[in-house]
Formats: structure tokens, C-alpha cells, sequence
């Protein structure tokens, strides 16, 4: 395989810098607290633990945990797959503004969801009205308000974007030849999607359900302000031990399982990823996209462009319209009241501070894991040699130090599950570890803000490589064997044929890890920081109130940050790597 | 070479990364040479004050005043707890009595006796060795939307048992104590009123409650915002929510509108309510000990607490402190609320909010 020979001087960095990355921003920190909590006087103190083992509590919250998170990552990916198919093969009007739309709903504070979805699904919402008008009903037929319906259709909503851009992204890349020539040897429409494109979009398929089973699996927010008190999942478990009662030792304990379930679940999908992804020939956007034609096509697009409006886009109008409505008329006072500090507070946040804090942190998040993202996308493309000799493409060219092989091998099968462990992790953990661990120069950086940035891109970090890695395999490695035959070193070879091809994929991890930072994810809404406000931190601070202007203030807040990170999504997409032709 | 060009603009964004964060932190910091002591103060996100207030105070010392906020008062104290030998700050404000045992026990706090505590009534003060000093004070009671209850012709309810009666079936939306501050604080007002040994205990009063469709949300925001019919933009259907004796204050100042009475009331009967009572504490090991106590000082004259209301929702400690004119009008102040001993909480706390659930809950 053509690339940096195993033992260089820049594959040593790559791995260098990733993993002090890791080891000092993760590692190191999540090691101090767990040291504390489990050895409080030095050794293991197994007597809080026994509260674990003592009810079944805790394993019906496993349970409940691990099935709610499966059935979430089905619904999700069943009803993303259709869209899809229609964003890879079709073109048509509005199509970059609706898939910026649906996501937006991954940066909204639950809160504000919450209150969107009660406008819509609660007893006196839009369905309960409509329909208690058709049927002529007396009571709300829907109750929805802190059932398991309302936290699926929460994750759908939520995650329903993961898919559609990891699996859309990847589907337009592929050659729409390939089912062609299926259906020309004879096979139904439905069999050659089924025997032909399916195994080809697997890898990314899987890619894309790894990460959202990961967010539903930790879900907090959902859980806690739609599902309501009488559901918890070990994250909620983690939080209130911890900070209802201080009980670090258990929540140490659980925590601990959420991060062996989360290894467990990225190490089986490693190994079944490295076995499955095949090289295909990717094709640029410009030839695998059309119009749709005729009125099956017609019907495809438009049926699956109303069903996102309807799950996605119409929750996001009713806040829209909530914020723009005072006392039954349209009004703007609530936006004029955010530009207003009647009180003088000192933690009034004027809305272009609070935009601007917010897109600062979202670029620098940005900036940071794409160069991270891709160093460890481009140390884990490697395929194993069973895989590879198959595919005819010599492993053995990988050359030199056959005895270190072993130890070389396992460092890169053990890099991809360890990269994913962050989203695996309780933020509340997370976040007392850097309080615990991070307090000495250099590193005291307990209150610095440039710990927001390191934790988001711990979270933005494997979503990069979930994007760029299923099409950095996919490139057919006589590709790079051509170069590199031709002369180009493997820099250039990199440069000029890796990167135009992962380009777009690239896009799309930037797209995530902007989405992460804006949305406030993680141990950073937990550390103690000097005010430098963002705008879902607004959103709280309005919502934490009583008075309808408070009300008012953070749906318009709510508003302004969709508006942001639409026009984020949309800049980001126009973005062009190295002003090629996008692939 | 073309290698070292890539190395260049890797590092290159490495560095943009990490510029944004370190530029506002020199903003922040003065120019002029001789560098003013700063006072850190960690507390949670509610805490709010005029920059006027704080300006008084820089002025007068001389002193930047740095404000740490992280999460609720549950998280602050425990990062105070954690970090008690390298505090993150000289000053914590914001400890309530739900939470006041946990602190001392972790023994954070340096004992202060504060000259302003004179000011400040024996009936705050549950810390005889002075570690935590009371601040501020709001009781969390039961709120009622006024219209409503009109247009049903209906009497809002003057009292807890009320609440269990049939023409109360549904009407009522609280939250979590194990999640909520206010959830818990009902919560603990109804064991201060029936006890857990009466003949009719307070968990028998929850089972009542439950019986009677009372629906249990995780969070303040939840309940007043989605489930409560005043503020929730119509979408709610519950008239009473569990809020605080200040939030009908709270919402006549924060109204497009002018009132002439507050949309929302408060059931203030006989011990209905629990008083939150929020301390501020001298951490140990505090970096600069005698400016915080100046700060301590400060935040217990009648400047910094005049400012408390409108800012914090909550009454100001110091009983010379005046209130300002909204409150005055339409605040009202239990007689008699709830006061339950500090450590009989942090001890019963597990335990009690284990009961609640399996009665409210499963």
C-alpha cells in the first residue's frame, strides 16, 4: 500500500500529537477523577459500589438505556435512508437550504425542543386541536407528554441529520452505474438497491447509526426534560449521583460502564469495518445528480421533502412563530428586548456578543479536529492485510520492522475505538476530572476558556473521522499506485488525489463539528468560566426566569440561533478545499 | 518541499484555534502597570447584579472582581468540594440550605464574622461558627394563575390539602426533587407541614396528590413555561405550578403590559411554603483572603443587596436593605414558611427523595 512508510519521522508526529491530545485532554483527566472516586484513601473502596448490585435498579436502567438507544438508531436510520437516496440521485430547488435546516435541530438546547414539541404534540397543541376538531372530541385524543413515543420521536429528530448527511454524502459519491448495470442484467428496481447499492453504502451506513446510537445511548436532556421523571439512563443515573448527592464512587462506577459498553460497541464495529469497507469507484456530485423525472420521481422527492418538513422544520417554525407573536399579534418586542439592558445587569449579553462568542468557539472547535480529524483518519485508513490481499492490492508493500508489526497493528485497531470514547463519556465526569486534574501550570486551564474549545473537539473529533473515513477507504488504492509510480511522493500523492476525494466527506465532519461546538455539548456547560456567554448559555439564563419578556427573549434568542448556524451550515458547504473541482 | 508547506498550514490552524481564546483574556486584563488584585467569586448560573454594583465595589479597592458561573448550585459546591485544596476561587456565593451541611462537612468554608452581620436577622443565620453567611432568602411556594381560576369560577386553592381535593383534579404541575431546586424545596415543605410520622404523613399526602392527576416535571422552566397556563403561551393546562412567593413580582416587571395587580398568586397559608435561604462563604485557602472578605462585606451592605431583587428574584438579607418599588406592591412574604433543620436534610435527602419517587413515581 502506497503512503508514509510505517516507521516515519510524520507518521511518528501524527501519532504524537493525537494521542497527547488525548492523553492530556481525556485520558489524563477522566484517569483523576475516577482515581478519586473509586480510591478515595488510596485503594479501592468496593462498599458504595454494593448500591449497584444491591435492587435491580441499575440494570433496568441499563436496560432501558441500551433498548431505548437501539430502537431510537433503527427509527432514526430508517426514516433518514429514503431522504437519503433523493439528496444523493436528485437535484432540486431548495435542497442545500432544507438539509442546512435539519441540522439545526442537533444545536437547540432540549429546553427549547421541549417547548416546540408542547406546542405541537401537547395536550393543547396543534395535533390535539386539529384532530379534536375533525373527530369532534371533547378530550385531547394524543398524549404524548412523558411517554417513550416522545423521546424516539425527540432522537429522530435530533440525529435524523447524522444520517442524512454521512449516508447522503457518501451515496452521491457513488457511481449510479453500478445499480445501472444491476437492473440492465435484469434485476427489480428494489433488488438491485438491495443486492448492489446497500452493501456498497454500508460502511458509511454503519458510520452514521455508530454515532447516533453513541448520542442516544448518553442521552441527558431528552430524556430528563421530554421523557420526564419516571425514565432515566445511566447518563441521567451519572448526574444525579453526582450532583444530587455527591456519591462520586457509584457514579464513578456507572460511569465507568457507560465507557466499557461504549468501547465494547466501537471496537465489534472497528472489526466488522475494517473487513467490510470496499474501494469503489466515487464519482463527482455533477454526474450522479439530476432532476427528478417523471411522476414516481416526482412523488419520491416531494414525499420524503414533506415528511422532513413535517418531523424537522415544522417544530422549528413554531418556535419561530411563538417568538414572533405578543399577546395573539405578530409583534418584535421580544427581539427589540434583547438588545436592551433596562437593569444594567453585568451579565446583560448583548446578542452580537453572544453570536460572536458562540461562532468563535464553533471555528476554532472547527479548525482544531479537521486537522486532528484528518491525522487520525489518515493514521486509521490503513486496511488490514486479510482485507486488502483479498482486494489484491499487496499489504506486504507495508514493508520493514516485521517484528514491531504486531505492536503497530494494535495501536492503530485500538486508535479508532479510543478516538470515539469521548461521546461515550458523562459530561458531569468529565467535567470534575478537569477540576481535579488540570489545576497546576501549565496545564491550569480550570478556567480558561481555551478548555471549552479542547472539550468540544474531543466531541467534534470522532465525527470528523466517521465522515472522512468510509471515503478515504473507498478509494481505489491503483489511484494512489498510479501516482505514486508516476513519481509524486506521498505527500503529493495525498494532496492531490486523498484529499479531493474526502473533500466533501470533510465538509460534512466541519459541518458536525461546528454543529457540536454552537450547541454547547458536554463537560463544558459544566466548568466554571469567567462570562464569556454563548448563545444557547442566553437561552438558559432567559428561560431560568419567570415574565413573559424572559419567555419571549429566549425563543427570539432560540431563533437567532438557528439563523446562525443556517447560514453557518450553508457557508460551510459553499466552502471549497483548495478551489478543486468537489468530488 | 511540498510536505513541509502542509506541516505549515496544519500548524498554522492549529494556532487560529487556539488564538480567539487567548485574545479576550487580554482584553479582560487592565493595561496600566501596576496590576490590580482581582477577588474570584464562584456561583451558579442565576446569579445576576448591575455593573453598576460591581464598579462600586472594583473602585473602591481598586480590585477587579471576577465572576466564575458553572451550572447549578449542586455542581458549583461539588467543584468546591473537589477543589478545596487549590480552590478555583477566594469566594463561593450561592450555597442554600438544602445543600448548606454538605459544604461544611467538606469543610470549604473559613470562618468570617462579618461586622454587616448585625444587619442581618438570627433567623437566616444557621451557621453559629460563621462559615456560611447568610445572603439573600426566597420562599418557594405554590402560584396560581388569577384568570383562570375567574373564568372557572373557581377559589384558587389557600392551602397544601387543598390540592387533593376533587375540583383540584389536574390543575397542578411540580417538579422533580431529585432533579429541581424548587421540587425539592416543595417537597420539604410538605414534610415540615405533615411530618413523616403523623397519621397522616407527608408521603400519604403525595400518594392524595398523585391520585388527583398532579403531573411531575423536571425542571422549574418545564413547568411554568410548558405546563403552566399562565406562561405558557397557551400550550399548558395546569392554573398551579410550585414557583416562588417572588415570581408575581417577577412577572409584573417583566410585562409588556402595565398591571394593575399581579396576573399570578401565591397560596401562602399556614406553612405551605419552604424557605431557601443562599449563603456566601470565604473558601480556604483562598488566594486573596482579605479582599474577599471586603467582597463578603460588600455583598452584605445595603448596595449590593438593594440590587437583589430585581436581579435574583430573591429578598435581600440585610434588614435594612430597601425593596424596590415593584416588589414592595406585589410581593408577598409567608408568615410562617417552612424552615427544616440543614442537616437533617443533607442526611435524609436520599432517602426522603427515594420515598417521594416510589410514591409519586412507580
Amino acid at each position: 500500500m502506497v503512503g508514509l512508510p510505517p516507521f516515519s519521522l510524520g507518521r511518528l508526529l501524527m501519532y504524537g500529537l493525537l494521542l497527547s491530545f488525548l492523553v492530556l485532554f481525556y485520558f489524563y483527566p477522566l484517569g483523576a477523577i475516577l482515581r478519586l472516586s473509586l480510591f478515595p484513601e488510596g485503594e479501592l473502596s468496593l462498599e458504595p459500589l454494593t448500591a449497584l448490585f444491591r435492587t435491580s435498579r441499575y440494570l433496568r436502567t441499563l436496560w432501558f438505556t441500551l433498548w431505548q438507544a437501539a430502537l431510537s438508531t433503527l427509527l432514526t436510520v430508517v426514516l433518514a435512508l429514503p431522504a437519503c437516496y433523493v439528496f444523493a440521485r436528485y437535484d432540486f430547488p431548495g435542497k442545500s437550504v432544507l438539509r442546512a435546516l435539519t441540522t439545526v435541530p442537533f444545536v437547540l438546547p432540549t429546553m427549547v425542543v421541549s417547548l416546540a414539541f408542547t406546542a405541537l404534540l401537547g395536550p393543547r397543541g396543534l395535533l390535539n386541536t386539529v384532530l379534536m376538531q375533525i373527530l369532534r372530541l371533547e378530550q385531547p385524543p394524543l398524549e404524548l407528554q412523558h411517554t417513550v413515543f416522545i423521546i424516539l420521536l425527540a432522537h429522530v429528530f435530533y440525529n435524523y441529520t447524522l444520517v442524512l448527511r454521512i449516508v447522503g454524502t457518501y451515496w452521491s459519491n457513488l457511481s449510479p452505474q453500478i445499480e445501472e448495470a444491476a437492473r440492465m442484467l435484469g434485476a427489480g428496481r428494489w433488488r438491485a438497491v438491495r443486492e448492489v447499492t446497500l452493501p456498497l453504502l454500508l460502511p458509511s451506513i454503519a458510520a452514521a447509526a455508530l454515532l447516533v446510537f453513541v448520542f442516544d445511548f448518553t442521552s441527558f436532556g431528552v430524556i430528563l426534560v421530554l421523557g420526564g421523571p419516571r425514565f432515566a439512563t445511566l447518563e441521567v443515573a451519572i448526574y444525579r449521583q453526582t450532583v444530587h448527592y455527591l456519591n462520586l464512587p457509584l457514579a464513578a462506577a456507572l460511569s465507568v460502564i457507560q465507557i466499557l459498553f461504549t468501547f465494547a460497541l466501537m471496537a465489534a464495529y472497528t472489526q466488522l469495518q475494517a473487513a467490510r469497507s470496499l474501494p469503489v469507484e466515487l464519482r463527482s456530485r455533477q454526474l450522479t445528480q439530476r432532476g427528478p423525472q417523471g411522476w414516481s420521481e416526482m412523488l419520491l422527492v416531494t414525499g420524503n421533502v414533506t415528511l422532513m418538513l413535517l418531523m424537522l422544520v415544522l417544530p422549528l417554525l413554531a418556535l419561530v412563530q411563538r417568538s414572533l407573536t405578543l399577546g395573539g399579534r405578530p409583534s418584535l418586542a421580544y427581539y427589540r428586548a434583547l438588545f436592551r439592558n433596562p437593569r444594567g445587569s453585568a451579565f446583560y449579553v448583548p446578542p452580537v456578543a453572544a453570536v460572536r462568542n458562540s461562532v468563535t468557539f464553533a471555528l476554532a472547535t472547527v479548525a482544531l479536529s479537521v486537522v486532528l480529524g484528518l491525522i487520525a483518519a489518515f493514521l486509521l485508513q490503513r486496511r488490514e492485510r486479510g482485507s486488502s490481499s483479498r482486494l489484491g492490492d499487496g499489504g506486504s508493500q507495508d514493508g520493514g520492522g516485521s517484528a514491531l508489526r504486531p505492536v503497530w497493528r494494535t495501536l492503530q485497531g485500538g486508535l479508532d475505538p479510543i478516538l470515539m470514547l469521548p461521546l461515550g463519556t458523562s459530561a458531569v465526569t468529565l467535567g470534575l476530572g478537569y477540576i481535579v486534574a488540570l489545576d497546576e501550570p501549565p496545564l491550569d486551564l480550570r478556567t480558561s476558556p481555551l478548555l471549552v474549545i479542547l472539550a468540544h473537539t474531543l466531541v467534534a473529533l470522532p465525527f470528523v473521522v466517521r465522515s472522512v473515513l468510509p471515503a478515504l477507504r473507498s478509494i481505489q488504492p491503483q489511484l494512489r499506485e498510479t501516482a505514486a509510480i508516476l513519481g509524486a511522493s506521498p505527500w503529493l500523492v495525498w494532496r492531490e488525489v486523498d484529499l479531493p476525494i474526502v473533500a466533501r466527506a470533510l465538509l460534512v465532519g466541519a459541518v458536525f463539528a461546528f454543529t457540536v461546538s454552537m450547541g454547547e455539548f458536554g463537560a463544558t456547560s459544566l466548568i466554571a468560566r469567567p462570562e464569556r456567554p454563548t448563545m444557547p448559555v442566553a437561552i438558559f439564563r432567559f428561560l431560568g426566569r419567570p415574565g413573559t419578556i424572559n419567555y419571549g427573549q429566549a425563543l427570539a434568542m432560540s431563533t437567532l440561533l438557528m439563523l446562525v448556524c443556517t447560514v453557518g451550515f450553508l457557508a460551510i458547504e459553499r466552502f471549497r478545499v483548495g478551489g478543486r473541482e468537489e468530488f | 518541499m511540498r510536505w513541509s508547506r502542509a506541516l505549515g498550514a496544519a500548524v498554522l490552524l492549529i494556532l487560529t484555534a487556539c488564538a480567539p481564546s487567548a485574545a479576550p483574556t487580554d482584553q479582560l486584563a487592565p493595561t496600566s502597570p501596576p496590576e490590580p488584585q482581582s477577588v474570584r467569586v464562584m456561583t451558579h448560573d442565576s446569579f445576576d447584579i448591575s455593573e453598576e454594583v460591581l464598579t462600586a465595589f472594583e473602585e473602591e479597592y481598586d480590585a477587579r472582581v471576577e465572576i466564575l458561573k458553572a451550572g447549578d448550585a449542586g455542581v458549583v459546591l461539588n467543584q468546591a468540594v473537589l477543589s478545596k485544596d487549590n480552590p478555583l476561587a477566594d469566594v463561593l456565593y450561592g450555597v442554600d440550605n438544602t445543600l448548606l451541611s454538605r459544604a461544611l462537612n467538606a469543610d470549604i468554608f473559613e470562618p468570617y464574622e462579618s461586622p454587616m452581620l448585625e444587619e442581618i436577622p438570627d433567623s437566616l443565620e444557621l451557621d453559629d461558627d460563621h462559615r456560611a453567611l447568610p445572603v439573600d432568602y426566597g420562599d418557594v411556594c405554590l402560584n396560581y394563575d388569577k384568570v383562570w381560576f375567574q373564568e372557572e369560577g373557581l377559589a384558587p386553592p389557600s392551602n397544601l390539602e387543598d390540592l387533593t381535593e376533587p375540583e383540584y383534579e389536574g390543575l397542578a404541575v411540580v417538579e422533580n426533587p431529585a432533579t429541581s431546586s424548587p421540587g425539592l424545596a416543595f417537597m420539604l415543605a410538605t414534610i415540615g407541614q405533615f411530618g413523616e410520622e403523623a397519621e397522616y404523613s407527608w408521603l400519604d399526602y403525595w400518594s392524595d396528590l398523585r391520585e388527583n392527576g398532579v403531573m411531575v416535571t423536571e425542571g422549574w422552566s418545564e413547568a411554568y413555561y410548558e405546563q403552566f397556563t399562565y406562561a405558557s403561551g397557551g400550550s399548558g393546562d395546569r392554573p398551579i405550578v410550585v414557583s416562588y412567593a417572588s415570581s408575581p413580582p417577577v412577572e409584573v416587571q417583566f410585562s409588556e403590559e402595565p398591571f394593575e395587580e399581579a396576573p399570578t398568586g401565591v397560596v401562602v397559608g399556614d406553612e405551605s411554603c419552604f424557605r431557601q435561604i443562599e449563603f456566601v462563604g470565604l473558601l480556604r485557602n483562598a488566594e486573596h483572603p482579605d479582599l474577599a472578605r471586603a467582597w463578603i462585606d460588600f455583598v452584605l451592605s445595603e448596595t449590593f443587596q438593594e440590587d437583589i431583587p430585581l436581579h435574583m428574584f430573591v429578598f435581600p438579607a440585610n434588614e435594612n436593605a430597601e425593596l424596590p418599588d415593584v416588589f414592595a406592591e406585589f410581593a408577598i412574604v409567608p408568615d410562617s414558611p417552612v424552615t427544616l433543620d440543614y442537616t437533617a436534610i443533607e442526611e435524609n435527602r436520599e432517602a426522603w427523595i427515594e420515598a417521594w419517587t416510589e410514591t409519586t413515581l412507580r
